[in-house]
């Protein structure tokens, strides 16, 4: 099923929370919406289940307006963070609820209830557990059980808020792997929330980076990772060095000389934005960023060096091999392979 | 009041930095014993002297078996009435805004404050035939006053906050997102309230039909005035405990106290069992 | 009930029909709570007050100089006097026992000090008519020394302390629970006794919850009729508390005598109330984990 998000807005007493955010999300995608706390991204998938109305705009399933359907009619399979799980019910009770509540003329039989509810009790690999209640259950089993309750009903979309966020690390990169897997058997168009850039680099198709409300930037976890096309993606995502320079006639300078990088913004004071570990060191003869060592860690395989930079007040840090000689307050310079150079404002 | 006492501490306590443990307890013990539970024990001793014969004459005797049936009938009903209005009342405290809704939530435990002498004769002026309720129900030949009706109508007086007390914290933890859940799945509002609101609210209310039963059946001071007190049609047990000890019989008091001491136990008993088995099933307590 | 389907095409409204019921259901939820409060707690309130000025101000006020009434007063308010400070010491006392310490048979012990809430009142009188009558082994030996107890002062404050037992305690311990013993352990720790930590960092952490109990606790000893009637002997202008005097001047047919005392321990219910509502807004986080009535 496509979805297309049409130029919503939502307020909550005068307050904006989404600013005119347009979305399309194509069939069988699995889409993530990333961003820090109040960005509005898990206001936009409670927008899509019917669970907030917007302010303004609308929401499509498929060709069909869906704003005009309450949560009921609109066939959402929604996964909350704290699962939501009916504490009263059995596990299989919780599965088949969705498939009880149906009036009569579509309701299959209670065997037809039960047998569907403990097939997918069995795909989400929970078989066994069905007579127990969700009290009786681990954190990870429960967001299966959660899932689960929410494919029963063949919902059109699955919304996913969080869905590993009140897990341990460990069970989250499990549980990860597998939501993975199970999308890829079932092709459901899946968004999900979450404020973790690798949980949303690793697992999704695309993923729509959100901040104050508004889209920053939708792509590929290749495209936001490696093209990002904001301040703000540039330092959410990955690590990222900003230095203060400035745009003359084509070229970027620092203080009183050109780092060798062209850019086509007009004259005037820029930010320059590039990966720490994405540099090639370069001898301080050409055209480059030159500074002096003042602090160095070793991170991984590689070592990462923060630079005192000439005529800057900024400090940035680069990342170096291991075996590179320079010690604290050497000299070293460098040019970033890929960056980005954005105006001051 | 606080001391060193226990520093050496004892064998079934763990050991604690904090002062006062012997002390504390010891007086603890002391005066429950002295005020609670050597008096209680005193009444099942003088029951327990009664012998069986004894005892048995007085629980058969056509009086005590119809008060005891007239008070846990009405306790009954009373109860069940409680449940419903405050089930509803409570939801509506924890759910709705309306103007007054701080002074509606603290009227609700009135009857905990108000005695229960006061509560008594003003629900029987309210009900008598001349009152502001009985003169409306006089017509419609509804006699409350001085009925098993009038009994339960202030049962349900005494009653009502415990049910409200104990259900309203339950609902005011109920998580949003599980009615989200519900409706995201196709719940309309009615099946989400009735099979996944209520049915988790299931422990609380049952331990508020039990306190507020359990009240019902002791009450005695918000009884007497309304229930007219007619032996076999309207005396409560406790009433007849009263009557018993102005005639002296020490015995036929002791042994009607000594049934219902042991139903209120049982009581006790049920209501830790219903709180036991909803931690254990679902992971909470009421 | 109109709480089916939503079918209204109002957009506003669509999202709230997840977590609400449509306004005609909240409407008449509503308005049933309201209509059953009124009529069941509300208007024998009222009544209690309409009943006791029937006859006019002056039939009121003619009620209280009457000397058995200002017995009565007097008799209640030293009853509390005893009871109340009797069962704060205690519920101090067992509070820091049970939850300052670790030990077996804790929760038995919180039963049993529930007990007298679930003792009818009239068995609270009677236990002790059947410890201090003539019949018993305690009577006839205070008796020779010169202590009436039953039908007299000592066996009301008894049957009172009896019925208002629990009440402090029961508030304190999930209070003093939650609050843990670090803030005793680290006063400890820099040197403070025992009684100085009491005193300078437990009481300070409980008073408002201590307040509560004692709210309640008075109420209650005021306002305690069953066990009371049981063991005064209703000797006009020596044992009768208030609410006694209120049943005997009821049954004298004395309406507005009746109803003109009964006001004064409503007043005493709605202050009650009030203070304790009070109490609720203000400290209600540090009350809550002590809930219940």
């Amino acid at each position: 099923m496509d979805v297309r998000v049409s130029g919503v807005r939502k307020e909550f007493d005068r307050f904006p929370a989404l600013h005119d955010v347009s979305l399309d999300i194509n069939s069988g995608e699995l889409i993530a919406l990333l961003g820090p706390s109040g960005s509005g991204k898990t206001t936009l998938l409670r927008l899509i289940a019917g669970l907030e109305t917007p302010t303004d705009g609308k929401v499509f399933f498929g060709d069909e307006d869906a704003s005009l359907k309450s949560v009921q009619e609109r066939n959402v399979g929604f996964v909350f963070q704290h699962y939501a799980l009916f504490r009263h019910m059995t596990v299989i009770d919780n599965v088949g609820f969705g498939l009880k509540v149906r009036p009569s003329n579509t309701r299959p039989s209670t065997d037809e209830i039960r047998r569907r509810s403990s097939e997918l009790l069995d795909f989400v690999q929970l078989s066994g557990l069905e007579k127990r209640y969700p009290a009786q259950l681990s954190g990870g089993q429960r967001q299966r059980v959660a899932l689960a309750r929410a494919m029963a009903i063949e919902p059109r979309i699955l919304l996913l808020d969080e869905p590993f966020g009140a897990l341990d690390a460990k069970v989250r990169k499990e549980l990860r792997r597998w939501l993975r897997e199970i999308h890829d058997k079932t092709k459901h168009t899946t968004v999900f929330v979450t404020h973790d850039q690798d949980e949303a680099l690793e697992l999704a198709d695309r993923v729509v980076v959100m901040s104050q409300g508004r889209i920053e930037q939708i792509g590929t976890p290749d495209e936001v990772y490696d093209k990002p096309n904001s301040p703000f993606v540039y330092s959410f995502i990955g690590e990222s060095s900003t230095l203060g320079v400035r745009v003359e006639n084509g070229e970027l300078w620092l203080a009183d000389r050109p780092i060798g990088l062209k850019s086509e913004l007009p004259n005037g004071d820029a930010s320059l934005y590039f990966r720490p570990h994405d540099v090639e060191i370069v001898d301080g003869s050409q055209a480059c960023i030159a500074g002096t060592v003042v602090a160095s860690r070793r991170v991984g395989a590689t070592r990462r060096v923060e630079l005192d930079l000439r005529g800057s007040a900024d400090r940035v840090e680069i990342g170096i091999t291991a075996d590179h000689p320079a010690t604290e307050m050497s000299g070293i310079a460098f040019r970033p392979k890929h960056w980005r150079v954005f105006p001051k404002n | 009041m606080i001391s060193n006492f226990a520093k050496a501490g004892w064998r079934f306590k763990r050991p604690s930095v904090i002062p006062g443990f012997g002390l504390t307890l010891g007086f603890t013990l002391a005066y429950l014993a002295l005020i609670v539970l050597i008096p209680l024990a005193g009444l099942v001793w003088r029951s327990a002297s009664l012998g069986f014969t004894g005892f048995w004459n007085v629980a058969v005797d056509p009086r005590t078996v119809n008060a005891l049936k007239i008070s846990f009938g009405t306790s009954f009903v009373a109860a069940l009435v409680n449940v419903f209005f405050g089930v509803i009342v409570a939801w509506v405290l924890v759910r709705y805004r309306f103007p007054g809704r701080r002074i509606v939530d603290a009227i609700v435990d009135l009857p905990f404050a108000l005695p229960t002498a006061v509560a008594g004769i003003a629900l029987t002026s309210l009900y008598a035939r001349n009152g502001w309720i009985g003169h409306l129900l006089e017509p419609l030949g509804i006699k409350v006053a001085f009925t098993p009706i009038g009994i339960t109508i202030a049962l349900i007086f005494v009653g009502l906050p415990f049910v409200v007390r104990t259900v309203q914290p339950v609902m005011e933890e109920i998580r949003k997102e599980v009615e989200e859940a519900a409706a995201t799945l196709g719940a309309n509002r009615f099946q989400t309230i009735t099979q996944v609101l209520l049915p988790g609210l299931q422990p609380a209310i049952l331990t508020g039909f039990a306190l507020a039963f359990a009240r019902a059946v002791g009450e005695y001071g918000s009884v007497i005035f309304i229930a007219g007190n007619l032996p076999y049609v309207s005396e409560i047990a406790p009433l007849l405990i009263v009557i018993r000890l102005e005639e002296f019989d020490y015995a036929g008091a002791t042994a009607i106290a000594t049934i219902m001491l042991l139903i209120s136990f049982f009581m006790l008993f049920v209501i830790n069992l219903i709180q036991a088995w909803s931690r254990r099933r679902y992971g909470y307590g009421t | 009930m109109a709480l089916d389907q939503p079918r209204t095409k109002d957009p506003t409204a669509i999202a709230r029909h997840a977590t609400t019921e449509r306004r005609t259901a909240r409407y008449l939820l509503t308005g049933t709570a309201l209509v059953f409060l009124g009529l069941f707690l509300l208007l024998p309130l009222v009544s209690v007050f309409v009943e006791a000025f029937r006859k006019g101000p002056a039939a009121y006020f003619a009620a209280f100089p009457e000397p058995d009434a200002l017995a009565a007063i007097r008799l209640t308010l030293l009853v509390a006097a005893i009871a109340v400070p009797l069962n704060v010491i205690f519920g101090v006392v067992a509070a820091w026992a049970i939850a300052k310490f670790e030990f077996k048979g804790k929760a038995f012990l919180t039963t049993l000090i529930d007990l007298p809430f679930s003792v009818s009142p009239v068995i609270s009188g009677l236990v002790y008519v059947l410890l201090f009558s003539s019949h018993s082994l305690l009577g006839p030996w205070f008796k020779s020394h010169g202590i009436e107890v039953l039908f007299a002062v000592p066996g009301i404050v008894l049957a009172t302390v009896f019925v208002t037992f629990p009440f402090v305690a029961r508030e304190l311990i999930p209070l003093m629970q939650e609050q843990g013993t670090t803030d005793e352990e680290a006063a400890l720790s820099l040197g403070a006794n025992g009684w100085q930590t009491f005193w300078h960092v437990t009481l300070p952490n409980i008073k408002w919850g201590l307040l509560y109990g004692v709210l309640l606790c008075n109420a209650r000893a005021m306002g305690e009729f069953g066990a009371v009637s049981v063991v005064s002997g209703h000797i006009r202008g020596l044992t009768n508390t208030m609410p006694l005097h209120v049943e005997i001047l009821y049954n004298e047919y004395n309406f507005v005598a009746a109803f003109a005392v009964a006001s004064l321990l409503a007043l005493l219910a709605l202050v009650t109330l009030v203070l304790k509502s009070l109490l609720e807004l203000r400290y209600g986080t540090e009350l809550r984990a002590a809930g219940g009535h």
